[in-house]
């Protein structure tokens, strides 16, 4: 098993959530109030999307790549 | 103890999104688990992790199972009370230690075939030192597991409102699911997993903390504030050597003696070099080269966790120095309770959504430290205990349903120790008390056994043993803090951390003065040939397997590693 598969799943599908709540959100300031006014959820949403699929990519360009070679 | 304060400090709710990113997470969690049962046909799979794993692997998780509740509320709060100097269990109280691991060490744990440190003890002493240690250890990774998991069943009950005796059972059965289906792999790719989302969830703490503080600036010149008023010289808080001239100069109460010797050489060694809680990791990794490798990759985050778990503990007492800020750490005792450092900014800078992210870093956090302590403990019940004294010359197939049976007694009996935790107030004190006890002395140990072939068994033995008497004595002897003492107030040291720093120092000296004059009394019962691979005189050196690149290998890593803690203790002197 390849950790990195889940591991990019989980970031994936948690920085989807995030990310879509902070859509959700955009104008409620109240709810980031706490948080500067800053849209943390958003911001934090897509930086785990994209090392998500960082994760998800490296091994199957590894594995591309190998096919290639071979 | 803990969680006292947070009720107090301000409301907050969770809403559905905080529970999905929870439950999502014990999904994966448990998925890892269930994914690698049909690999553990061994005990070799079961305890050891088959001994394949990529070293990235290893090396993060090396990290990782020392990231439990000790580490992040210790940590936490030491940032608080003691500013940047914390950061020297990051640089000197580390780097050193896992650089000497990896090039020194790692080539006889790995080489050696020994499957657990105690077993190496019995290679190349004998019985009664592995049982020493097989013993002493297996009652520590209890307690630390207990410890890890009382803290996770009071956030539960404070941030979730659970009831702490089903929060207790609740992240047991999660933790002994995927440890009990599969094993030791299942704990080491859990922590990787667990290393990244502690990542993601406290770093919008940080950079949210330093925006409110004005900037690293800002921090400093708040934090210069709080040095002025407790009576000491600006700058104390945000540096890390310049104020170890004495013991009186900083509120860690440590000269750089203390520092130097007992956390940089005696407690830092100690821990990261004979721990089999971490050098575990290292040794299930795929090669040589690979377990050589663990700790250094390991090195690198190691060095910027300080980011993560100290500066929200700097930003917290700059915030409590400005009213207007409305942080406050009040305990039910009307004490400051440091110990609540980070799940109180968790509450006080996360919206809903991120919060439920934030929690599930600190559960994961938690959780690591318990799994990281029961997979150790399984491997030296297995090992050392059971197949060693209890029931020799068994089919294989018999350990691996002990390795199984000993990871639902390892849980079960860290119940028992978290319940002993929540009835102390002192219990984590304890622990790193009995860490000083019981590691320090050993380092002497292992430093005599690996280079000089003539230390024998029973010199061994009993070094150990006067150490960690050496220790007890110095306690009893010495106070700090209300702490220790217990049969003479000899020494007053200035605090808790200045204590056990000395403590470490005596203990480690009397081990290996005693070992010395001892091996010149003793006879050497061990072979020239018995001792191959064990001691470094005897043991061929150690080459990186063909075809392996520049970056890769070893010393160059070593290097690297060296030159970042030097330039970032620089940095911040």
């Amino acid at each position: 098993m390849d950790i990195r598969i889940p591991i990019g799943l989980l970031f994936v599908v948690l920085g989807l959530i995030l990310a879509a709540f902070g859509v959700a959100t955009l104008q409620d300031a109240e709810l980031y109030a706490r948080s500067l006014g800053r849209n943390v959820n958003l911001w934090t949403g897509l930086l785990m999307l994209i090392f998500g699929a960082f994760m998800l990519l490296v091994p199957y360009l590894a594995r591309k790549k190998k096919a290639a070679k071979d | 103890m803990f969680f006292e304060a947070v009720t107090m400090v301000e409301n907050f709710t969770l809403s559905v999104v905080d529970y999905a990113i929870m439950a999502i997470y014990f999904v994966f969690v448990l998925g890892i688990g269930w994914a690698l049962k049909k690999y553990m046909k061994s005990s070799s799979q079961f305890l050891e992790g088959g001994k394949n794993i990529p070293s990235w692997i290893t090396g993060l998780a090396f990290i990782s199972a020392n990231l439990g509740a000790l580490e992040v509320f210790g940590m936490g709060a030491s940032g608080a009370k003691y500013g940047l100097m914390t950061a020297h269990f990051y640089l000197i109280g580390a780097i050193p230690a896992m650089i000497f691991l990896a090039l020194f060490m790692m080539p006889f744990y790995y080489g050696s075939k020994a499957r657990s440190v105690p077993e190496y003890l019995k290679l190349r002493f004998d019985e009664k030192t592995r049982g020493f240690n097989a013993f002493s250890f297996a009652i520590m990774t209890i307690f630390a597991s207990g410890i890890s998991m009382f803290a996770l069943a009071r956030l539960m009950e404070v941030m979730l409102h659970w009831n702490f005796h089903y929060s207790i059972i609740a992240s047991a059965i999660i933790v002994l699911v995927y440890t009990y289906l599969g094993g030791l792999k299942s704990a080491i790719y859990n922590e990787v997993l667990q290393f990244f989302l502690i990542v993601i969830g406290f770093l919008p703490l940080v950079i949210i903390g330093l925006q409110d503080v004005g900037g690293w600036d800002g921090l400093t010149m708040k934090l210069n504030e709080v040095a002025v008023q407790k009576g000491y010289a600006a700058g104390t808080w945000t540096s890390t050597w310049k104020y170890l001239g004495s013991a009186s100069a900083n509120p860690m109460g440590v000269d750089w003696i203390a520092m130097f010797m007992g956390l940089g050489f005696v407690l830092a060694f100690g821990y990261w070099c004979t721990n089999f809680l971490v050098v575990q990791r290292a040794m299930a990794a795929n090669s040589m080269s690979g377990a050589r490798r663990t700790p250094l990759i390991g090195a690198l985050p190691k060095m910027f966790l300080p980011i993560l778990v100290i500066v929200p503990g700097m930003i917290a007492m700059a915030l409590m120095s400005s009213p207007d800020k409305g942080l406050m750490l009040i305990g039910n005792n009307g004490q400051t309770d440091y110990n609540m450092i980070i799940p109180t900014m968790l509450v006080h800078y996360y919206p809903t959504g991120l919060l439920g992210l934030g929690i599930t870093a600190l559960m994961a956090s938690f959780m690591s430290g318990m799994a990281g302590n029961v997979t150790a403990f399984n491997t030296v019940f297995t090992y050392d205990i059971y197949q060693s004294y209890i029931n020799p010359g068994k089919p294989d197939s018999h350990y691996l349903k002990v390795g199984q049976f000993a990871t639902i007694f390892g849980v079960a009996v860290s119940i028992g120790a978290a319940y002993i935790a929540a009835n102390f107030n002192n219990i984590m004190d304890f622990l790193q008390l009995i860490f000083a006890f019981v590691n320090a002395p050993l380092f002497a140990t292992f430093m005599l056994g690996m280079f000089w072939k003539r230390t024998t068994g029973n010199a061994a033995f009993w070094g150990l043993l006067s150490g960690t008497t050496a220790a007890a004595l110095h306690y009893s002897l010495t106070i700090a803090e209300g702490k220790g003492g217990w049969i003479a107030h000899l020494v007053e040291y200035p605090s808790g951390m200045a204590q056990g720093f000395w403590t470490a120092m005596y203990a480690w000296t009397v081990c290996f003065v005693i070992t010395i004059i001892l091996t010149f009394l003793t006879k050497q019962l061990k072979t020239i040939d018995e001792l191959r691979g064990l001691v470094y005189s005897l043991t061929p050196k150690t080459h990186d397997e063909p075809g392996i690149v520049w970056y890769e290998k070893p010393l160059v890593l070593a290097v690297i590693m060296g030159t970042i803690s030097i330039v970032l203790t620089i940095i911040f002197w």
